[in-house]
């Protein structure tokens, strides 16, 4: 399958890439690894008439520490989290969710700001990142605004990114307690994407593929709060969420596997040590 | 678009439309013809090779995103003396294939998967093979072969 035809365009800098973006419009998209855009091309999903390249935008690739936080910048690839000494130390669930991103030739392409901004609500990165109450920054004409995670996943391929914005940072704050983590995905084989999954860090617990974006597990997490025990908080999983039924899996059978994911995820992340 | 890779060495000049995939460069522009089109879906792994020494699915990536950079496929592995290349051995004496198709992909990701990890244990291969399908379902002999070629550099290097 061959993409449809486009006009292929490359930006080596930020201010390039948002000059790009307003003399073209609506019809371009941005590039970063390609690897979710480049296969909605070849299925006709999508049908950019312009593509603005971003992956030679170095200045957006690092993975800083910043004391209470941690910025990783938006092209930081999926290979680079995964095997990042200091996020393997501080928030060891980013770096453990980022290796469980599709498979090593997608981790080689695939950047943490692109999972982000295509806004899948079955990825993996960003109910983790909405698990660990990161925040987005976002570059536009007008300047930089930074969006809490909580505001950030709107809809269906939705986030708070604006037409000609562009993502440039992610930064997560620290865990108080970062070994209290745990990311439990259901998948048919390793490379597909989660039927259910969950992100756990400490007491806040995120829901992959339970609705139109990520969630919190709302009910689970004030059921904790209020002193429930793990059994009797993770049997609320599927309160406030809207999951679907499709070929993988019934809507009922998605709520069943949230209960019992959630469970194990509150178990893993209570017993691992310090 | 003019787009400039280093394939195997060797520099490849070539006006290109802007949305030619790098595995269709590879075999339609270069005539390295070892990288197989799969799935076609990024699922597969039959067209891997690697990007700067990293395993990529050449399927998913455009030539223009490859532009002025290495691209190894597997006719590029052995030196030129004829001496396969250690993984390229190692499935021959592993007898790592059955009908074949997936074999480019699965040598060239465990070149890749080596470079990262020179030392494996078999669930470590097993896991970093998660990108690549072998529809005959030959796995067992494709892990022992990368067991193999990990052992052997590893003898090779003292």
């Amino acid at each position: 399958m061959i993409p449809p035809s486009f006009t292929y365009l490359r930006a080596s800098s930020v201010d390039e890439a948002l000059g790009l973006a307003a003399e073209h419009g609506e019809d371009a998209k941005y590039l970063a690894g390609g690897h979710s855009l480049l296969p909605m091309m070849k299925l006709r999903l999508a049908f950019p008439e312009v593509l603005i390249d971003l992956g030679r935008i170095a200045e957006l690739s690092y993975i800083r520490d910043e004391g209470s936080y941690v910025a990783v910048g938006a092209l930081t690839r999926h290979h680079d989290v995964e095997t990042s000494a200091l996020l393997a130390s501080d928030i060891p669930l980013l770096a453990h969710t980022a290796g469980e991103v599709g498979d090593p030739q997608i981790r080689h392409r695939g950047t943490i700001g692109g999972s982000v901004a295509h806004g899948d609500a079955a990825s993996d990165l960003p109910a983790t990142l909405l698990a660990l109450d990161a925040s987005f920054v976002i570059r536009g004409a007008e300047g930089t605004r930074t969006v809490p995670a909580a505001a950030f996943f709107k809809g269906i391929f939705e986030t708070a990114i604006e037409p000609g914005e562009l993502l440039t940072e992610i930064q997560i704050p620290k865990p108080a307690r970062p070994s209290a983590w745990s990311f439990q995905k259901f998948t048919k084989r390793k490379i597909d994407w989660a039927i259910v999954g969950v992100a756990v860090q400490g007491s806040s617990v995120a829901l992959i593929n339970m609705g139109l974006t990520p969630l919190r597990a709302s009910a689970v997490e004030s059921a904790l709060a209020s002193g429930a025990s793990i059994a009797d908080a993770a049997a609320r999983a599927a309160e406030g969420t809207s999951a679907g039924s499709d070929i993988h899996a019934t809507k009922a059978y998605r709520e069943h596997l949230a209960r019992v994911l959630v469970r194990r995820a509150l178990e893993e992340a209570a017993a691992r040590p310090a | 678009m003019k787009v400039e890779l280093t394939v195997n060495g060797k520099d490849i000049t070539a006006e290109v439309e802007d949305r030619t995939l790098l595995v269709h460069f590879l075999r339609d522009t270069a005539d390295l013809t070892a990288t197989n089109i799969g799935c076609d879906t990024t699922s597969c792994g039959a067209c891997t090779v690697l990007l700067d020494g990293e395993s990529v699915k050449s399927c998913t990536v455009l030539a223009a995103q490859a532009d002025g950079r290495e691209v190894t496929t597997l006719e590029g592995l052995a030196d030129g003396s004829g001496e396969m290349h250690p993984v390229q051995r190692a499935f021959h004496t592993e007898h790592g294939l059955q009908c074949g198709y997936c074999t480019p992909g699965m040598v060239m990701a465990i070149v890749s998967l080596l470079r990262e990890n020179p030392s494996p244990t078999e669930a470590e291969v097993r896991d970093g093979l998660e990108g690549n399908i072998c529809r005959c379902t030959g796995y067992h002999n494709i892990v022992r072969a990368a067991l193999t070629a990990a052992a052997s550099s590893a003898q090779g290097a003292q």
